[in-house]
């Protein structure tokens, strides 16, 4: 048995023919060639392969690709606008937000959701809302001053 | 690398049709999937067919309704955290929604899912139990009310049948009544190592009625009945709540694991049935 699954990711329109015990993080980095998402832990635990379904982030190793059917996804390759980084981005590079790079995605996809709901995040809010996600180089100590400046600096970088 | 094994998938497009497809043997419902679809990459589940109901937006409520909150089965985690309405009359769901794993899990795991799953170390049954909820389910006859206190038949069964689906829960408000849940676990997001939660009735000083729900700990139905029988009625102050708490400790049944040995379990769920109860006295006090 196979499903048909057609989703926007990015803005761009796709649709394949999935088995249905696909995962959406396995359809997006090997039907798509979207390796910009990780595949890590397999059990909804370390948050590398957040991306969002519609307006919200999800643990992508834990959603069949089925259930992403008709809906619009973002992943982290969608967060740069015509050349120009997302403020999150610049804040990983500025503030030295990732060491081997494998949780940043996530991160990053995390920061931006963030970011749209509460512009100004405190460290404690940051500290939450990355709660989910696991990062072994960086203590996250970077990562939270990446998303900081993300929030300072949002305004010369629109996203 | 953990893949799920072979399995069919069927969009449900109402609640009607989704009752129609659950009528197949080896048929499970697919929400959030944060417990199913690991259990089903390790084979701990191998169904047939997966009924997903993400697009019935009529079990997607929280609302106010003749004296009860209803909470649809799809309403999602932080649905329940976000609800002002259901933090007003019971902050207990908010004290246990902060509790429940982590943010990205709770937008998309549902209240339903986590109450179907019938995992001993979930937070909210035990905070339905306090709460004296029940649950709605629809089957092709109509609907049944289970008490949630019923619900569990024990680790991973509940009473919802073959082709059941778990529409809502209501929960029964009262005046003058305050509930709070406290867990203790071993890092952010994980499982409880113990928790309590308690929901109490006051009426001038008294404790008119009390529900102390139990997670983690091998509580009969995720509640300690005798702490309850013990509670009613008396005046709500001096070490009342400690000694509730005391004997809540002794009639759980908790399992020594890797999160603890038994005694420290039992050594938790004194001190957090107590602290629940007068956090919730406190703030039935403030209602």
């Amino acid at each position: 048995m196979t499903v048909r699954v057609a989703v926007n990711v990015n803005g761009t329109e796709y649709a394949r023919d999935v088995e249905p015990r696909l995962l959406l993080i396995h359809f997006l980095r090997d039907e798509l060639g979207l390796t910009g998402s990780h595949w890590g832990c397999d059990t909804s635990n370390c948050g590398s392969c957040v991306v969002w379904l519609d307006a919200k982030p999800v643990k992508s190793c834990t959603l069949l690709a089925a259930m992403a059917d008709g809906h619009a996804v973002r992943t982290v390759e969608g967060l740069e606008q015509d050349g120009q980084l997302d403020p999150v981005q610049q804040g990983f590079v500025e503030c030295h937000g990732l060491q081997c790079g494998f949780c940043t995605p996530g991160m990053m996809m995390t920061a931006r959701w963030l970011l749209d709901r509460n512009p100004d995040p405190d460290e404690a809010e940051i500290r939450e809302a990355i709660s989910g996600q696991v990062c072994r180089c960086t203590g996250y100590e970077n990562i939270v001053r990446s998303i900081r400046w993300a929030a300072e600096h949002g305004a010369e970088h629109p996203a | 690398m953990q893949v799920p094994a072979h399995v069919e998938y069927e969009r449900a497009a109402s609640v009607a049709h989704a009752l129609s497809l659950l009528s197949r043997p080896e048929t499970r419902v697919v929400a959030g999937g944060h417990s199913l679809i690991p259990m089903m990459k390790l084979r701990l589940a191998q169904p047939e067919l997966l009924v997903d109901i993400n697009g019935l937006a009529e079990l997607a409520f929280i609302v106010l309704d003749a004296g009860q909150l209803r909470i649809g089965a799809l309403a999602r985690h932080a649905d329940l955290l976000e609800s002002e309405v259901a933090g007003e009359c019971f902050p207990i769901f908010h004290d246990a929604e902060r509790v429940v794993a982590d943010p990205i899990v709770r937008l998309w795991g549902t209240v339903g899912g986590s109450l179907c799953q019938a995992d001993p170390s979930e937070d909210l049954s035990a905070a339905f139990a306090a709460a004296r909820a029940t649950a709605v389910i629809r089957g092709p006859d109509g609907e049944r009310a289970v008490p949630v206190r019923e619900f569990h038949l024990g680790p991973y069964q509940t009473v919802v049948g073959r082709g059941e689906l778990l529409a809502e829960i209501r929960v029964p408000v009262r005046p003058g009544t305050g509930s709070a849940y406290q867990k203790v676990s071993r890092r952010v997001g994980d499982w409880s190592i113990a928790a309590a939660g308690a929901v109490l009735t006051m009426s001038g000083g008294r404790i008119q009625e009390a529900g102390i729900g139990l997670t983690a700990v091998g509580a009969e139905h995720f509640v300690a009945a005798e702490a309850e029988e013990f509670l009613r009625g008396r005046a709500a102050g001096g070490d009342v709540f400690a000694r509730a708490g005391a004997i809540a400790a002794r009639g759980c049944q908790p399992a020594a694991d890797q999160r603890g040995p038994e005694d420290f379990k039992r050594h938790l769920v004194a001190e957090l049935t107590t602290r629940a109860l007068r956090r919730a006295a406190e703030r039935a006090a403030a209602a």
